[in-house]
């Protein structure tokens, strides 16, 4: 069963080769965001250490949501996912197959470009770190619980708008831990409580999350 | 009916599930219903099906052909009713019953973004069927030799369809499913996979299809009406 | 026997079940709110540092409890739903989840309101004030993913396993944004301590919140039972119903 779903991770990977521009315009997005908030509140080096980290995970919710969709939505359309339900392999371990994909073609990119925000927005070395901590930890977080929505709105037209809806809400308690985790980093605090926490949450989800997805994909076959 | 359940072992010894003694073929549906968008596209319907044998489900559009066919492999679950596949419930066979099921829908399943060889490679992959086979041959009884690095999405319809199609020369299985499978092709297509189908019934297979079009098979056709109702 | 498994006989038997609780509920809905509102808005003791003002309490602390009550009874149906395939208990989560929203945002309107006089502003980022907005939120998702649908048995199990993540969510949200509002805790000093309420002003408020509690159960119900009808309005049993209400 190994070899069969990293055959369809092997597709997911090639098919994210074959969609590069796709890929990289959450990315832009991603870097025209941050770069907005020096424009918007000004280029105090403090005020920005200030708000960068809730800026910066804002800015990382936001633009996930945007390639949220590649998830399932393709796969939707063109018939791939019955196919993938009909293969007889376990339907979360297929979501997990596919969580893992969007994760490492989505969500790495934003980790490998975020030296540029430590730039951007005055972090210190320390505060640096605890980005990264919590961007590792969290990251996983958000494709897991993204892969619900994406797969509860896939037997709509258009989910886009709803997705965002549905999801957002959900990712309040990441978004206080994580930039919390940052905050403790700049006032030199130990921040590995905040970082279980996050860890804490990303086992649940990774133990529930998959399950509630498979369901949701066989509700829109329905 | 005894015999034909001796002929079921014979054949699919391969399969290596022993039939159930208790059910006498392969598939049997029982009091199958199906409510769509709160309407009822069939009630109480049953039949089973022996090796060998051919369903033609039809009946006008909207009357739930796609529908049975859907619950038939398992992709959507009935209001009530059950499914039986060598006398086990299909939702209990974890996987076994989609091993021994090839499904053709109205969604291919073919990425627009990936090459037909690219295509059927990982289809073959999900499967679990040996990864290293040589694709050529298949794509040119298929008459897609020359196309197989295009992404799928500058093919026409109907070679998209052909792409998909290909599934049913690549996994050996007792149990094809089939959603109008003759759009879109050209007559030589459409005699192509006749003759495969035909085949797969000689070989002792099941095929369930619908079709607008009158099978003239030379063996054999059960067919099924569905009315549409209101 | 196999009538009693009849889908279309499990929704005419929850559809009975309504009628009968549904007098039930109005009725008690009427005279706990009554009793409790005129008691607690009149009659109940004034408190000594906060006046007049803490009489919105039973108004804010009813609808608080029930925002949460509504939600977590969306939760149940959605997971008989789920487990059962029970398509009644599907359209009992869109039936309630109204209901909810609305006693969540009496709760938010009425805490605002309170927040006048208490804090000089009617918005505070307060830690309960945040988890109900929150709440509001997650009620505004079932409901659209439930409205977004054209079939609405396929919208009504989307808004199920919404509603199923939504109450895994509920708890963590909760105590994340009471951890943040400890956190930045500045200026504002919260006045809602836990201090031990009167006899006298405890009574009026149980009376109401069980009240209220009965107003949402007969409002869902209600809401359940026009869900019924509107969705198999071709079945004979809703046919038959009405060419009996209409031969009497």
């Amino acid at each position: 069963m190994m070899a069969r779903l990293t055959g369809l991770l092997g597709r997911e990977m090639t098919l994210a080769y074959r969609q590069k521009s796709e890929l990289i315009q959450p990315l832009i997005f991603f870097v025209l965001v941050i770069s907005l908030f020096p424009l918007g509140v000004g280029p105090g080096p403090q005020m920005l250490q200030k708000i960068a980290p809730g800026v910066i995970w804002v800015a990382v919710l936001l633009s996930s949501l945007l390639g949220m969709e590649r998830l399932f939505r393709d796969d939707f359309s063109d018939g791939w996912l019955e196919q993938m339900m009909l293969s007889g392999l376990p339907l979360y371990a297929v979501v997990l197959v596919k969580v893992t994909a969007h994760w490492l073609t989505c969500v790495l990119p934003l980790l490998l470009i975020s030296p540029l925000l430590a730039l951007f927005l005055n972090l210190t070395p320390a505060m640096y770190v605890a980005l990264l901590c919590s961007l590792l930890i969290g990251t996983p977080l958000l494709s897991l619980v993204g892969a619900t929505g994406v797969a509860l709105t896939l037997g709509l037209q258009r989910g886009g708008v709803l997705l965002s809806l549905l999801l957002l809400p959900l990712f309040i308690p990441l978004l206080i831990f994580a930039t919390s985790a940052v905050d403790a980093a700049s006032m030199q605090l130990p921040y590995n409580g905040q970082l279980a926490i996050i860890g804490a949450l990303l086992l649940l989800a990774l133990a529930l999350t998959p399950i509630a997805t498979a369901h949701a994909l066989k509700i829109s076959q329905n | 009916m005894l015999l034909s359940a001796g002929f079921c072992a014979v054949h699919f010894v391969m399969n290596c599930q022993p039939p159930n003694r208790l059910s006498l073929s392969l598939l049997s549906v029982n009091n199958l219903s199906c409510i769509k968008r709160d309407r009822i596209l069939f009630e109480e319907l049953g039949f089973a099906m022996q090796p060998g044998e051919l369903l033609h489900v039809q009946g006008p559009n909207g009357a739930g052909k796609t529908s049975l066919l859907r619950l038939l492999v398992g992709l959507s679950l009935p209001d009530s009713g059950t499914i039986l596949w060598r006398g086990e419930d299909v939702r209990r066979t974890s996987g076994l019953y989609q091993s021994e099921l090839c499904y053709f829908g109205h969604k291919l399943g073919v990425n627009l973004a990936l090459s037909a060889i690219d295509n059927l490679r990982f289809w073959c992959r999900m499967q679990g069927l040996p990864a290293g086979q040589d694709l050529y041959p298949l794509l040119e009884i298929l008459g897609l030799v020359g196309l197989e690095e295009l992404p799928a999405g500058q093919l026409s319809a109907g070679q998209q369809r052909r792409i998909a199609l290909a599934r049913f020369w690549l996994k050996s299985c007792p149990l094809w499913v089939l959603d109008e499978p003759f759009t879109a092709l050209d007559r030589q297509a459409v005699k192509l996979l006749k003759s495969r189908l035909a085949a797969h019934l000689q070989n002792q297979g099941i095929i369930i299809m619908t079709s607008h079009q009158s099978l003239d098979f030379p063996m054999p056709v059960r067919e099924l009406h569905l009315e549409y109702r209101l | 026997m196999w009538k009693w498994l009849h889908p279309y006989a499990k929704t005419e038997r929850a559809f009975a079940l309504c009628s009968k609780l549904l007098p039930w509920c109005w009725g008690g809905a009427a005279l706990g709110l009554t009793i409790g509102l005129i008691w607690g808005l009149a009659f109940a003791p004034a408190d000594y540092q906060q006046g007049d003002s803490f009489r919105i309490i039973y108004l804010h602390v009813p609808s608080a409890i029930l925002s949460m009550g509504a939600y977590s009874g969306m939760a149940i149906a959605a997971f008989i739903g789920l487990v059962w395939q029970i398509r009644s208990a599907d359209m009992a989560v869109a039936a309630i989840a109204p209901v909810g929203a609305v006693v969540t945002f009496v709760a938010l309107f009425t805490g605002a309101a309170w927040g006048k006089p208490m804090w000089g502003t009617w918005w505070v980022w307060d830690a309960r004030l945040t988890s109900e907005l929150i709440l509001l939120f997650l009620y505004l998702g079932v409901m659209a993913l439930y409205q977004s649908f054209e079939d609405k048995q396929q919208g009504a199990k989307a808004a199920g396993i919404l509603a199923l993540v939504g109450v895994v969510n509920l708890p963590i949200i909760h105590y994340s944004v009471e951890w943040w509002n400890t956190l930045h805790q500045g200026a504002t000093i919260t006045k809602f301590g836990k201090p031990s309420i009167a006899p006298e002003m405890l009574w009026p408020l149980l009376i109401s919140i069980v009240g209220l509690g009965l107003l949402v159960a007969a409002l869902s119900l209600y809401r359940l039972q026009s869900e019924m009808i509107r969705r198999e309005m071709h079945r004979p049993w809703v046919q038959a119903m009405y060419t009996q209400q209409e031969g009497q």
